[in-house]
C-alpha cells in the first residue's frame, strides 16, 4: 500500500523540481496521445518546441513568443496576487476585453487627430476599463458576499456580449463597407501600438509586462502588502489578527488584476490585433490561470512559464498545419500541463510513504 | 485476584519518537486507575492501543487473562472498553438520543432507546434529557452524552481522557460521584489526567509516564501532590512568583461592552465591565466557548467594538485596528496558535513580522525590514527558549509548547503596556508553563497590566491578582484572587449550568 504522509516542512526541492517533472511527464504522456493518434510523437513535440525557436522558419516564430507571451504575463502576474490571497479572479478575459474596448474607444474617439497624448490616454483608459469591469465582483463581494468566481466569469460572457455589440454598432468602422469591426488602429499612428525595435516583437505590452513583473516582484518580498497578501492566503484569522483588513485586500486584487489585464487587452487591441471585432479575444484571460499557476505564483515563475505556453500555442498551430494534429489533440496536451504540475504539486507538502496502513 | 486488563512491555515508536517505551500496567476489576503524566508523555497513544486505534509494535495485552488485541474500536467495545474523548464527536443539530443511536451497532428504536437513556440517567446521578438537542447543551452536558452512550454497551473498562477540563467544578462533583458509583459495581476505570488534586480525590491507584516510560507507581491517596507533580516532570519545578504587587493608574477600562455573535454558533458577548491598573493581573476563568475568543478580538482590534466601551488610559480605542492599538501598547495572544496567532506555513521571521512589525520598527513606509525581523525573531528563542534549528523553520515543525513559547515571547519582548493572553500555557509542559507564567509575572511587576484567560483554575490562582468568569458571554465582577474558594470560583463560572447535583 502507498500512502501519503505530511512532511513536517515544505520540501523546497519539489516546490522547485514539480514544474520540470510536470512538463516531462507531459511530454510522456503527450506523445503517447500522438502516438494514439498515428502520428510520430518525437515529431510532434520537436515541432511544437523546437521549430518554433530553432526551425527554418524562427525568424518569423520568436517574435511570436513576446507578442502572444506579453499578455499572458501581464494578466498571469495580477491574478497571481489574488491567488495568493485566496481571491478568486476567473474573468481576466472579460477584463481584457472591457478594456480594450475601453482603450480602442479612446483612440476611436480621437481619429483622425494626431497627438502624441492619444497612446497615452488610451492607456490609462484601458486599465480604467479593465479595473472597472472587476470591480463589479469585488464590490459584490465585499457588500453582499458573493463568490467572486461565479460573479467574474459570468461577467465574461457578458463582455463578450458587449464586443459584440461594439463591433456591430458603436465602434463600427463608418467606411468599412458594412463589415463588422472597427477601424484598424493599426493604420492611426497616434493609437498605434507598434513595435518598439522592428522585427523582434518587442511592444508596449512587453514593457508593461516586465514593469508588472518587477513590481510585482517587490511587493510580495519587500512590501506590507504582499506581506498581508502571503499572510491572507495561509491563515486568514492570523492576517486579520495582524491587522489586515479583508475588503481592501478584496478591492486592491482584484483591482489590480483586472486593471493589468485591461490592459492586456488595449496592447493587443492597439498593436497585433488591430482592432475590435467579434473574434478579438483569443483565450488569453484564461491561459494566464494556467500561467499564474505553471509559475508556481511567483513574478520570475510566471514569466517563463508564460513563455513556455506561448511556445506551445505557436508550436501546436505548427503542429496543426504541418502535422495535421487536431486543435482539441494540442488542448489536450497544454491541459496535461496544468493536471501534472497540480499532481506532483502534492509532493512539495507530502511524501510518498511504501508500507502497511494503519487506522487511527 | 486476576486483573481485568493487563499490558505487558507495550512498545510503540512513531517516526522520530518512541510515543510508548515497554509499559506495563495492570487494572484489577473496580479500580479507579489513574494515568498520570505531562502532554506528549505517551498517554494518548497507550489508551489508544487499548482502544483499538493504534497497533503496538510490540508487547502483549491481556483481558481476564486471555489475550487481546483489538484491531478496531468495534473490537475493543465489544470486548467491553468504553472510551470517552477529550473532544467530543456530537452532532449539534441532532437530539441527545439520535446522537447514541449514531453510535450504537444496532441502535433500538428511538423510544426505546430514550427509555434506556432516562434509566441509565437516573441509575448514575447524570441528568439528561434525550430529546434535547445537543447543539444547545454545555460541555458538562455533552460528555454526560458521550458517558451515557457508553454506559449503555455496559463495559468493563471506562477509559476517561482529561475528562475535566471542560467542566466547571461543581460539574466535576457529579462526575465523580458517578464514578465511584461505577466503580462499587465492578467497572474498572482508566482515569487520564495531569490534576494531581483530582486524583488525590478520586483514584485508588496511578501508574505515571515520562517521555513514554513508566517512571513510577504509586498509591495517589498517600503520596503529596508534590511528589507525584516530582516524577511526572523528572525535576522540582520552580513555582512562579512575585515581590509584593504595587498597583498604579488605571490603564484600562471596559465598560459595558456587548457584541453580537459573529456566526449562528458564535457567543454574544454581554454588558462587560472591569476595569485594570497598571501592575495588575486580571485573571478570567471559565469554561471553553463562553465568549473567550470574542473578548481577545474586540480587546486586541480584530472586531471593532461600540464607542465608549474599551478605553486606554481614557481615551476610546473601540474604533482603532489591531496596528493602532499595537502602537499605543495594546498586544494580544490569541489561544489558537496555529492559523490565528501564528502563520502554519511561514517561518519564524515572517511570524515576528506578523505583530512585531509597527512597535520593533520592523517596518518604514510600507517597506519591511527582514534583517530586523530575524534579528527580532532570533531575540524571542532565545529569551524564551524556544527549542528550534533556526528563526527559518516554519512555525507548523514547532511542537506545541515550543510555538506557544515564541507566540508569548513575542508579544513580551514588544513591552506591552497592556497584554491579554488566551490560554497562555495550553499544551505546554510543565517546565515550559512555569516560565511563561514567571514571564507573565514579571511584566506585571514592570508596570505592565495583563488579562490571563485560561480555563485552568490552578493557574488563574497562582498568578492573578484579581479573579472573574465567563458564563454564556457574562463576565461576573472581578474580585480580589487571595482567599477565594472553590465554590465560589465554581458559582462565578456558572455553577452547574442550573442542574441540581444529583443524589445518588
Amino acid at each position: 500500500m502507498m500512502r501519503l504522509e505530511k512532511r513536517p516542512q515544505a520540501s523546497q526541492g519539489f516546490a522547485y523540481a514539480t514544474p520540470l517533472l510536470a512538463v516531462a511527464a507531459t511530454f510522456f504522456f503527450g506523445g503517447l496521445l500522438f502516438a494514439a493518434l498515428g502520428k510520430d510523437p518525437v515529431e510532434a513535440i520537436a515541432t511544437i518546441f523546437w521549430q518554433p525557436l530553432f526551425g527554418e522558419f524562427a525568424f518569423y516564430y520568436r517574435p511570436q513568443l513576446l507578442v502572444k507571451g506579453a499578455p499572458l504575463v501581464l494578466i498571469a502576474v495580477g491574478l497571481s496576487l489574488g491567488f495568493k490571497a485566496g481571491i478568486w479572479n476567473i474573468g481576466a478575459e472579460g477584463q481584457y476585453i472591457v478594456g480594450a474596448i475601453c482603450g480602442a474607444a479612446v483612440g476611436l474617439a480621437c481619429y483622425p487627430a494626431q497627438s502624441a497624448l492619444i497612446f497615452p490616454a488610451m492607456v490609462l483608459a484601458g486599465a480604467l476599463g479593465g479595473w472597472l469591469w472587476a470591480m463589479i465582483p469585488a464590490v459584490l463581494k465585499v457588500r453582499f458576499g458573493t463568490n467572486e468566481i461565479l460573479v467574474s466569469l459570468m461577467l465574461v460572457y457578458v463582455a463578450e456580449q458587449l464586443l459584440a455589440s461594439m463591433s456591430l454598432g458603436l465602434l463600427k468602422n463608418p467606411e468599412g463597407y458594412g463589415f463588422p469591426g472597427s477601424r484598424n488602429l493599426q493604420q492611426y499612428p497616434s493609437a498605434h501600438n507598434a513595435e518598439l525595435i522592428a522585427g523582434t516583437g518587442m511592444h508596449w505590452g512587453v514593457v508593461a509586462a516586465l514593469i508588472a513583473v518587477i513590481f510585482a516582484y517587490v511587493l510580495l518580498a519587500r512590501h506590507r502588502l504582499g506581506f498581508a497578501i502571503r499572510v491572507t492566503g495561509e491563515a486568514p484569522r492570523a492576517a486579520r489578527f495582524s491587522g489586515v483588513r479583508p475588503v481592501r485586500l478584496v478591492l486592491f486584487c482584484l483591482g489590480t488584476s483586472g486593471a493589468l489585464a485591461g490592459l492586456a487587452g488595449l496592447f493587443e487591441v492597439a498593436g497585433p490585433a488591430g482592432q475590435i471585432s467579434i473574434d478579438f479575444n483569443v483565450g488569453y484571460g484564461f491561459t494566464a490561470i494556467i500561467v499564474a499557476f505553471l509559475g508556481r505564483l511567483h513574478p520570475i515563475g510566471i514569466v517563463l512559464a508564460g513563455l513556455l505556453m506561448a511556445l506551445t500555442y505557436i508550436g501546436g498551430d505548427i503542429a496543426q498545419s504541418q502535422m495535421g494534429l487536431p486543435a482539441a489533440a494540442i488542448q489536450v496536451f497544454q491541459g496535461m500541463l496544468l493536471f501534472f504540475l497540480l499532481a506532483f504539486d502534492l509532493l512539495t507538502h507530502f511524501r510518498l510513504r511504501l508500507g502497511r496502513t494503519e487506522a487511527v | 485476584m486476576t486483573p481485568l486488563l493487563s499490558l505487558e512491555g507495550l512498545t510503540k515508536a512513531y517516526p522520530g519518537v518512541v510515543a510508548n517505551d515497554n509499559v506495563s500496567l495492570a487494572i484489577n476489576p473496580g479500580e479507579v486507575h489513574a494515568l498520570l503524566g505531562e502532554n506528549g508523555a505517551g498517554k494518548s497513544t497507550l489508551v489508544k492501543m487499548i482502544y483499538g486505534l493504534v497497533k503496538p509494535d510490540s508487547g502483549t495485552m491481556r483481558m481476564h487473562g486471555a489475550p487481546f488485541a483489538p484491531p478496531e474500536p468495534r473490537a475493543a467495545r465489544a470486548a467491553g472498553v468504553g472510551m470517552v474523548f477529550q473532544h467530543f464527536s456530537l452532532f449539534d443539530a441532532l437530539s441527545v438520543a439520535e446522537n447514541i443511536a449514531l453510535g450504537m451497532e444496532n441502535a433500538p428504536k428511538l423510544r426505546d432507546l430514550s427509555r434506556q437513556i432516562k434509566a441509565v440517567s437516573d441509575t448514575y446521578g447524570l441528568p439528561l434529557a434525550p430529546d434535547h438537542l445537543v447543539g444547545d447543551l454545555s460541555a458538562g452536558e455533552r460528555q454526560r452524552v458521550e458517558i451515557i452512550r457508553c454506559l449503555l454497551q455496559e463495559p468493563k473498562l471506562l477509559i476517561m481522557d482529561e475528562p475535566t477540563s471542560v467542566l466547571t467544578p461543581q460539574e466535576v462533583e457529579i462526575l465523580f460521584k458517578t464514578l465511584r458509583k461505577l466503580s462499587q459495581e465492578g467497572t474498572s476505570i482508566l482515569y487520564i489526567s495531569h490534576k494531581l488534586e483530582e486524583i488525590r480525590a478520586l483514584c485508588d491507584s496511578a501508574t505515571v509516564l515520562r517521555l513514554g516510560q513508566v517512571v513510577g507507581t504509586c498509591i495517589p491517596r498517600e503520596t503529596s501532590a508534590g511528589d507525584m507533580a516530582e516524577m511526572m516532570v523528572g525535576k522540582v519545578l520552580s513555582v512562579p512568583s512575585r515581590a509584593n504587587p504595587e498597583f498604579g493608574a488605571e490603564l484600562l477600562s471596559v465598560t459595558r461592552l456587548s457584541l453580537p455573535p459573529l456566526s449562528a454558533f458564535g457567543m454574544p458577548l454581554r454588558d462587560i465591565s472591569f476595569t485594570l491598573r497598571a501592575g495588575e493581573i486580571l485573571g478570567i476563568g471559565g469554561v471553553a466557548g463562553n465568549g473567550q475568543d470574542e473578548l481577545l478580538s474586540a480587546l486586541s482590534g480584530e472586531r471593532r467594538t461600540p464607542p465608549g466601551a474599551i478605553a486606554l488610559e481614557g481615551a476610546d480605542i473601540g474604533a482603532l485596528e489591531p496596528n493602532q492599538r499595537r502602537a499605543l501598547g495594546v498586544l494580544a495572544a490569541p489561544e489558537e496558535r496555529l492559523g490565528h496567532a501564528a502563520v502554519p506555513n511561514m517561518s519564524l521571521t515572517e511570524n515576528a513580522m506578523l505583530t512585531g512589525a509597527t512597535r520593533m520598527g520592523l517596518e518604514k513606509n510600507g517597506f519591511l525590514n527582514w534583517g530586523a525581523a530575524q534579528d527580532f525573531a532570533r531575540e524571542i528563542i532565545t529569551a524564551f527558549d524556544v527549542r528550534t534549528p533556526s528563526a527559518q523553520n516554519a512555525a507548523r515543525a514547532l511542537s506545541g509548547g515550543n510555538l506557544q513559547k515564541f507566540v508569548i515571547g513575542r508579544e513580551v519582548l514588544q513591552d506591552p503596556k497592556v497584554l491579554i493572553v488566551n490560554q497562555p500555557t495550553w499544551g505546554v509542559d510543565a517546565s515550559a508553563a512555569a516560565a511563561i507564567r514567571q514571564a507573565l509575572l514579571d511584566l506585571a511587576t514592570g508596570g505592565a497590566a495583563v488579562i490571563v484567560i485560561s480555563q485552568d483554575l490552578d493557574e488563574l490562582m497562582e498568578i492573578s491578582d484579581r479573579f472573574a468568569a465567563l458564563n454564556e458571554g457574562r463576565l461576573s465582577e472581578p474580585r480580589p484572587a487571595e482567599g477565594l474558594s472553590v465554590e465560589e470560583i465554581g458559582m462565578m463560572m456558572g455553577g452547574a449550568h442550573g442542574m441540581e447535583v444529583a443524589h445518588v
